[in-house]
């Protein structure tokens, strides 16, 4: 089997939609010539032509308004937005019109879009190129909202994303691109060509969109997390010596809460994980959710582990990510409870 | 489009229509000039005063106004209202109430036409308010950098909301706008619509034949308020009265007709007459389509939930 960092994996995710379908259409800032900031279409326009991979100017909102109007006449296109912190300009494109046109047109339209993005920290990126802001597409009725942990999973969810008739914004977290990181920022680079989810074919494969993996099986406590943070979990967890269950949600909306309730039936402690920060992030969702659905099975108060309530920080970027001193002791905290 | 437009104007003083209504009354002979320069398979964009462009599409009267008192007959079952209609079948692409979006939205319609190399052209509509919008800008760059098959028509009323052109805009000459991008562009008496039906050729010409973007500048007038809720404060009555005695577009239309006895006073009394009949039983269909079934809330947000 063959071994790919993320970049390559989604590089062949779009190779083989590309291939199979000719609707989809790829562009976004230097994603065409230049093969994209991150080299995740690198080779494309050379391949498939100026038609179908293509640079666009640097305009967020018209970039995501021309995926709504190509969509809305039968065409798939991805669109990257070449950083999470800069697609704001097009965020009433994606809360007015893109959500929504399904909707208001009575299902006349729909505007199968995805949205592209690389997103999180861990890179020295300051407060314009660090930024995980999924919060803010998961409050908009009629959007889904990917963020995958690994090589496989960031291949077949983007094939799985396009091919779906539904929008999606698709995040992917950057530090992890070439490899896991387990929160520990002096320690060596490691490749995804050691990892298991670093073998992907190059064929066509999907990971359904909202079906969560267990990516630790556990018995002791509940660990709900996506992107970066899945691999400090898994981390920690060892380090720990606690028998987590860790959930890797994959698909943000729609979540797969009958695997998190089946979890916390069993553990009775759970901790919510992101690196997004704590007001209103998405672990407030997922607890006000745990309770009202697990309230009985529940030994210790839910607790959460996220970026602080600040702008990302460029001078103690790790102070404020959530690493696994944050893990462990907060791991340390629900067993006790 | 006029009886059609007084006649929701009335609905909504009954109460039946709820919420937000712009009426079109004074600048029919835009929409009406621009469609009769497109083809079948065109497609059309527009903001939030959009009842007439839909009639101007051939979407039926009684879709139109089912849709304004939020019935099932509606085009979009009404969940869209007077803003927010769509119709696969007419190229109508809504109906858009956020101001300026559509700009954006028509130009990646014409995208994907070339992309498709249909020779289909997208008449996207906006206004003289919408035209200051950021995105506006972006669009023109990317239509003339791709040359794209779109043709602007900026519908200048004088007025966004309450604001005149001249406080909000530091060229007033709309037209003139695309020329850092090198779009064409035009100014055109938007009250006569030969003028329009002729400058809309010559855009729709371009367009069509690859030569990429067109603004055309319509001046025209609207005779009432913003919305509904508009007394319309920020004009003189005069200026108001001025335009419908002396450049009315109908009135126009109905003495060149009669100059040029194409139609005797009997028969456009005749035509006015199918008219009102059909403006007629489209209110009572609107009055009379059940309210959709409160399950529809939930409907047409995502295909797979």
């Amino acid at each position: 089997m063959p071994t790919k960092n993320m970049i390559q994996a989604l590089n062949s995710a779009m190779d083989v939609v590309l291939d199979r379908d000719d609707d989809v259409v790829i562009f976004g800032e230097d994603a065409g010539y230049f093969g994209g900031v991150f080299g995740a279409t690198q080779g494309l326009q050379k391949k498939y032509g100026l038609d179908r991979v293509f640079d666009a100017p640097i305009n967020e909102a018209a970039i995501v308004a021309m995926a709504i109007g190509m969509s809305a006449k039968g065409l798939r296109p991805v669109a990257e937005i070449q950083f999470a912190d800069y697609i704001f300009p097009g965020f009433d494109q994606v809360v007015s019109e893109l959500s929504r046109i399904r909707y208001r047109s009575a299902g006349q339209f729909t505007t199968p879009v995805t949205i592209r993005t690389p997103c999180g920290g861990g890179i020295r990126g300051g407060q314009t190129h660090s930024m995980s802001p999924e919060a803010f597409f998961t409050h908009i009725p009629g959007v889904k909202v990917v963020m995958p942990s690994n090589p496989y999973d960031a291949k077949g969810l983007l094939i799985a994303s396009v091919e779906s008739d539904d929008p999606v914004i698709f995040f992917e977290p950057k530090r992890i691109y070439n490899g896991p990181f387990n929160g520990v920022p002096d320690a060596p680079l490691t490749s995804w060509a050691t990892h298991p989810k670093g073998e992907v074919p190059d064929e066509h494969y999907t990971v359904p969109l909202g079906k969560a993996e267990i990516v630790r099986a556990g018995s002791e406590l509940t660990i709900v997390t996506y992107g970066t943070l899945v691999h400090v979990a898994q981390s920690a967890a060892e380090k720990a010596g606690i028998d987590a269950e860790i959930i890797d949600l994959r698909t943000i909306v729609p979540y797969d809460m009958e695997t998190i309730a089946a979890s916390v039936n069993k553990t009775g402690r759970v901790i919510v994980a992101h690196e997004a920060p704590r007001t209103s992030g998405f672990g407030a969702e997922l607890i006000a959710q745990i309770q009202e659905e697990c309230f009985y099975a529940l030994e210790a108060p839910v607790a959460r582990i996220t970026g602080w309530d600040t702008p990302y920080p460029h001078a103690h970027e790790w102070a404020y990510f959530p690493g696994q001193e944050r893990f462990i002791r907060t791991m340390k905290t629900v067993m006790e409870a | 489009m006029r009886r059609f437009e007084e006649k929701a104007g009335q609905l909504y003083g009954m109460g039946l229509i709820a919420g937000f209504c712009h009426l079109y009354i004074g600048q029919e002979a835009v929409v009406t000039g621009i469609q009769a320069a497109l083809e079948e398979g065109d497609q059309v964009i527009t903001g939030y005063r959009d009842h007439a462009h839909m009639l101007a599409c051939g979407m039926s009267a009684n879709g139109v106004m089912a849709e304004l008192t939020g019935r099932e007959g509606g085009y979009s079952r009404g969940k869209g209202g007077s803003m927010h209609m769509f119709s696969r079948d007419k190229q109508f692409f809504g109906g858009h109430g956020i101001v300026g979006a559509q700009v954006s939205l028509g130009t990646g319609l014409a995208l994907a036409d070339q992309y498709k190399g249909n020779k289909k052209v997208c008449a996207t509509y906006f206004g003289d308010g919408a035209a200051n919008q950021g995105q506006v800008y972006e669009s023109f760059n990317m239509a003339k950098l791709w040359n794209l098959p779109v043709i602007y028509v900026i519908e200048n009323n004088q007025y966004a909301m309450g604001t005149a052109v001249k406080r909000a805009s530091s060229e007033v000459e709309l037209y003139k706008r695309g020329i850092s991008f090198g779009i064409p562009g035009e100014q055109v008496d938007g009250m006569d619509v030969l003028a329009v039906k002729a400058a809309a050729d010559k855009a729709v010409k371009h367009a069509r034949e690859g030569n990429g973007p067109y603004i055309l500048e319509m001046k025209t007038y609207r005779y009432r308020g913003h919305s509904m809720s508009d007394p319309a404060k920020y004009r003189t009555r005069d200026e108001v009265n001025e335009v419908r005695e002396h450049r009315d577009p109908i009135d126009l239309v109905k003495k060149l007709i009669m100059d040029a006895e194409y139609a005797s006073e009997d028969d456009l009394k005749e035509i006015e007459k199918r008219v009102k009949a059909v403006v007629n039983e489209s209110a009572e269909f609107a009055k009379n389509s059940p309210e959709p079934d409160p399950s529809e809330l939930y409907t047409d947000v995502l295909i797979e939930a």
